[in-house]
Order: structure tokens, then sequence, then C-alpha cells
């Protein structure tokens, strides 16, 4: 370290004149250099051409039909957009509206009603069902199916069947609490029931994808941990609580933030089922912006509403990626 | 005791042929482990196996909650217009109507709906495959220049659920940039956006990323270009990840309402689901039962699709860790 210090300070020194000279030469090696920098990345260009010319379609699909409508939204937000006359710009005056629209608020809370709803009956319940399947040595793959099966109805098929179900007079939910001599609801009809009698719609149509992505979870589990641990003499909670529930929690953690970006983004029930009611009890903030954009003709205050959607979920999207790279990193 | 016998049998299994192992490797995970939480032994015991079958029980409680509905629905589709509103309900309709769901057909015109909504997930298989798989190959295979960047910006979108551009993806595709050409009421409209798909683009990506560099070294040194090792080697090496897409991809197209209903106004081109909507609302006029027998035959097809394709679902679902 220190003898080479001391010769690059000595060099110099020893001899003044040539050193102009080896600058020159330095900085036409560096000319030459930065020109065959320049030459390869020309040649790595001409190289790659077949390479693009694969990437041309998925490159050109995303540019018209992805980045440049997330771009045009945030230019929207501050246009009045009417379909009709051209754009003009109104400044932040979309988001004073629509941040001063009492419905806006409603909306978004309901929005996060609905989420903690779906989370209580959606997130340990699957846990609970894929935990109970796995033990089974009898019809495993039945129940397997049998849990999957409301998953593969369209949406649109599942949220008309439930309507017909949470018919006050002729649907099967009241007529079986009739046979059991329970007092009858108003489930959509009534704004306290409303909202958690979608969330039942949407966890029956969405858990059994959930059990399924534990199922393969628990799946994993090496046996040979399970049974180094009998030997050792645990118990089961025990080998629940220090084996599975700890081999599946990296999975539990996605699926904790992946329910709560597709739960926030709900839409076809109250949209089809209750119309966002009764007394706006069901209003979602896609629906909200749905209304705004498709109803009242008001462009720019739904992409407004809409950026501020993008941004919550983004940043739920920023925590799913920076746990599956730490997952993937801890894999 | 099984567990080991299987592992002697992987030799043979991977000497049979290249894409039935990476067809197996892709399976890895629906593989079942044969020891879990109870060990076979303590099952043994009078204690456990009452337990066990408890839990059995409780299961099957669990199933009459997840098919009851449907099974409501179906028995649903086969009862008079009376007898669907008659409280007490009846299990099972006491003169089944199967002439509902001939009825139902004809009233709604379902024949053009199907046909539409068939020729719809065509279409986007088609259109799906051909952008994800030669970006794929591209970005797995070809590797060209500034390739980190571009994957960056496919990858980035799966972080944006296309709701959330919704309402500019709309004003977007009935006004297209440059070339002012509107696509409402046209398929197009419907299928261009969903071309767009990072998940495509990873599944097949990281599938091409498992073919051996040394096959494309050989196919390179017999002569083949970037073409032809894509036609040849890689798209018939990876059968298997592109029947995952297709499936997906013809049941999300089955299912998909928002965006068509947005984007299909004309009811000569809508697809089921827009069709299904329109025939609910009140002024529609529809009985009840034929109604609710059309429910039944949308949901036949993805049911179908689900039972015949079982494996390539749950491999999929496992593989994206969605979707479904």
């Amino acid at each position: 370290m220190e003898l080479h210090s001391h010769a690059s300070v000595s060099v110099p020194a020893q001899d003044a004149p040539p050193l102009s000279q080896e600058g020159k030469e330095k900085s036409t090696l560096q000319r030459k250099n930065s020109r065959s920098r320049l030459q390869n990345i020309m040649r790595a260009i001409r190289r790659s051409w077949a390479g693009y010319l694969f990437l041309l379609p998925a490159l050109a699909t995303f540019l018209i039909f992805v980045w440049y409508p997330i771009v045009l939204g945030f230019v929207m937000s501050f246009q009045n957009v009417d379909m009709i006359n051209p754009p003009a710009w109104v400044g932040w005056l979309n988001y004073q509206r629509v941040l001063s629209d009492p419905l806006f608020v409603i909306a978004w809370r309901n929005t996060f009603e609905f989420t903690i709803y779906a989370l209580i009956f959606g997130y340990i319940i699957p846990v609970i069902l894929a935990l109970l399947i796995n033990e089974m040595r009898h019809a495993k793959s039945f129940f397997r199916l049998a849990f999957y099966l409301p998953v593969m109805l369209p949406p649109i098929v599942t949220v008309f069947l439930w309507r017909w179900i949470y018919n006050p007079d002729a649907g099967l939910l009241n007529s079986l609490l009739a046979l059991l001599h329970l007092p009858a609801g108003l489930w959509l009809e009534n704004a306290s029931t409303s909202l958690p009698s979608l969330v039942v719609v949407a966890t029956w149509s969405a858990a059994g994808s959930t059990i399924l992505i534990y199922l393969a979870a628990l799946q994993g589990v090496s046996a040979t941990l399970y049974e180094a641990a009998e030997i050792d003499g645990s118990n089961l909670w025990q080998r629940l609580w220090n084996i599975t529930l700890p081999a599946i929690r990296p999975v539990m953690l996605l699926m904790l933030i992946l329910q709560v970006i597709s739960t926030m983004q709900v839409f076809v029930e109250p949209f089809t089922i209750t119309s966002g009611g009764p007394q706006n009890s069901t209003m979602t903030i896609l629906l909200l912006i749905y209304n705004y954009a498709f109803q009242q003709g008001e462009f720019g205050r739904a992409s407004a509403s809409g950026a501020i959607l993008f941004l919550v979920l983004a940043v739920f999207s920023l925590i799913y990626m920076r746990i599956t790279r730490n997952f993937m990193q801890g894999d | 005791m099984s567990l080991f016998v299987k592992d002697t049998q992987e030799p043979t299994v991977r000497s049979r042929s290249l894409r039935h192992n990476l067809f197996r490797r892709m399976q890895d995970n629906t593989d079942a482990s044969e020891r879990t939480l109870i060990s076979p032994l303590t099952l043994q015991r009078p204690v456990s196996r009452t337990l066990y079958w408890l839990v059995f029980i409780l299961l099957a409680l669990f199933t009459v909650v997840s098919l009851g509905p449907v099974y409501w629905m179906f028995s649903g589709g086969l009862k008079t217009s009376s007898e669907i509103f008659q409280t007490p309900p009846t299990f099972w309709p006491v003169h089944a109507q199967w002439s509902n769901y001939v009825q139902a057909w004809q009233v709604m015109g379902l024949l053009l709906y199907f046909t539409n909504t068939l020729l719809l997930a065509l279409g986007a298989v088609i259109l799906q495959i051909l952008v994800s798989a030669t970006a794929a190959y591209a970005l797995s295979k070809l590797q060209p220049a500034g390739k980190d960047v571009i994957q960056f910006c496919f990858f980035c979108t799966l972080m944006v659920p296309p709701v959330a551009y919704l309402v500019p993806q709309f004003v977007n595709i009935s006004n297209l940039p440059f070339i002012n050409v509107s696509l409402v009421n046209s398929w197009s409209g419907v299928l261009l956006p969903e071309a767009a798909n990072a998940f495509n683009i990873l599944i097949l990506k990281s599938f091409f990323d498992g073919i051996p560099a040394e096959l494309s070294e050989a196919a390179r040194l017999d002569g083949a270009n970037s073409w032809q090792l894509f036609l040849r080697i890689i798209i018939p090496l990876s059968r298997p990840a592109l029947a995952v897409v297709t499936i997906f991809t013809v049941v999300a197209t089955w299912k998909d309402f928002l965006w068509p209903l947005l984007v299909l106004s004309d009811s000569n081109v809508q697809s089921l689901m827009v069709a299904l909507y329109h025939e609910s609302q009140p002024n529609a006029g529809l009985p009840f039962n034929y109604f609710i027998a059309g429910l039944v035959m949308a949901s036949v097809p993805p049911i179908l699709l689900f039972l015949l394709f079982q494996r390539q679902i749950i491999r999929g679902i496992n593989l994206t860790g969605l979707k479904g």
C-alpha cells in the first residue's frame, strides 16, 4: 500500500515534460476506449436485433395498453374530460372536488370495512381448513374439489345466485332460518347487514383458491422434521406451533397482502347485488369511480379518485414486493 | 416408506424424456408428502381415531356450505316458475323441468353469446400466447442488450391491477393515440388490453429458463436461426407451461365481466357474462327459472374445464400464487 503510493507520487516528479505527452496518449487512449465502448454497445445492439424483434409485440401492447393509460390517468386527473369537448386543464380542482365529496369518504370507509371483514372471514378460515384437509387420510381430493368448485363459478353467476339466496321472501337463507324457527332477515335491504352479506359472497367464492395455495405450502413441509420432533417427544400443538406454522408463515404473509389488495378492488358484488345501497352502505371506491365516469360522465374526477386508489394499492404492492424478495432470498 | 420408493423411481423417470422431466419439475409442489402433523401410528389409537372422524364430519359440514349454493342453483334451474318462489322451498323439484334449459337457451339467444365468448377466448389465447411467448423467449434465450430494464418494465405492471387505470384505459381505447381509432364495440378492445399480461411472461420465462442452454446451442450449431429455435425447440418443449397459460386465459376470458361490459355495449358482440347481466335487469322481463337455468349453463364450461384440467390448474395456481 505504502509502496504503491510512493511510486505513483515519485514518477511524475522525476520527468515532468513527458507528462503532457503521456496525458495526451492517455486521452487518445480514453477516446479510443470510449469509441470502442460505443462500438461495443452498437455491436451489442446489432447482435440483439432478433431479440428486440421478438420483444416488439409485447413492448407495443404494454406501451399502448398499460404504460400509456397509467400516465394518461394521472394527466386526466388534472383535466376536465367529458369525451365530447377537448380536455381542459383544471389544476387540482378534480382532487378538491373528490376529497370534499362526502361519498368519497363513505366509499373508502366501506372499502376498508369490507377489507377488514373479508380478512376476519376469509383469512384464518382457509388456513384452518387447509390444515385439517391436509391431515385427512380419506376423501382428500374430494374436499379440495368441493372447496374449489365455487371458485370456478363465473363472478356474475355467483352474485346472482347469492342475490337469490338472500331474497327476503323466497331465498334459501330465510327459508333455512324459518326451518330452524329463527327470525328472517332483510340481508341486503338493511344498511347494517348489507356489507357483511356481500363479504360472505366474496369469501365463499374466493376461499377455495386460498385453501389450494395453503395445501401446496403444507405439502412442502418436510416429513423428517415432524418425525424428529415426535421422537423428541413433542405433542401435536408443539409440532403445529414450531414446525407447521413457521413453515407456512411466508405464504400466510403473502396471502394477507394479496387478499388486502384484491378485496380493495371489490366491484362486482356491490355493483350487481346492491348497486351501492341501501343508503350507500355498500358503496365501494371502485363503484364510485365507475359511477363518476360512466354514470355522470366526469372522467377527470374519476381519474383523480383512480389516481388515489392507484397510490394506495401501490403502497400495498410495494410491501408485497419486499416480502416476496425477502421470501426468495430466505429460500 | 412410500416416499423412499418414489425416490428410487426418479432416475428412470428422468431418463424418459426431457419434456417429461421439465413437466415433473413444474409438478413438484403438487406431490403429496406422506407424513403430516399426525403420524399414522397416532391415528391407530382409538381416541385419535374418534377425533379424526369428528374433524372429517366437520369438514363435510363445511363442504355443505361450499357446495350447497351450487346445488341450489342446479336444482333451481329445473323448477317451474311457481315452484322456484315457493315457501318453504322444495329440496328437489317436484317435476324436473328439463325443458327450462331449452327455453332459456332460446329466449336469451344464448347460442350467440356462447359463440361470442368462445371466439373471444380463442382470440385471447392466440394473442396472449403470441405476445407473451415471444417476449419470454427473447428475455430468457436471446437476452438482447438492455433486457434487464425491459424485464423490469414488464414485471412492474404486476404491481398495478388493471382496475387502477380502468377509466383512462376506456378513454384510451375509445380514441387510440395518433391513429384516432375507437375500439369500443369491437373485440379487439377487449382482447388487446388483456394481451399485455406480465403474469404470462413470468410463467413462460421461468419455464424457458429451465430449458438447458446446451439444447439451444446445439440447435444454433446445426444452423438454426432465432425463429427456428423458437418454433422447433422452445415451443414444443414448453407444452405444459403453454397449457397452464391457455387454461387460465380461457377461464379468465369466460369469467371476465367489468371490462367487456364497458367495451361491448352493442348486444350483438357481447360476451355471455355481459348478456347475463343485462338479462338480470328488471326490465328484461325474463322468467326467473329461465334466468337461473342460464346461470347454470354459463357455469358448466369453467367447471368442466376444471374437472378435465385439474392438475394443470392447481399447478398454475401454485406457480403464480394467485389467480383462479
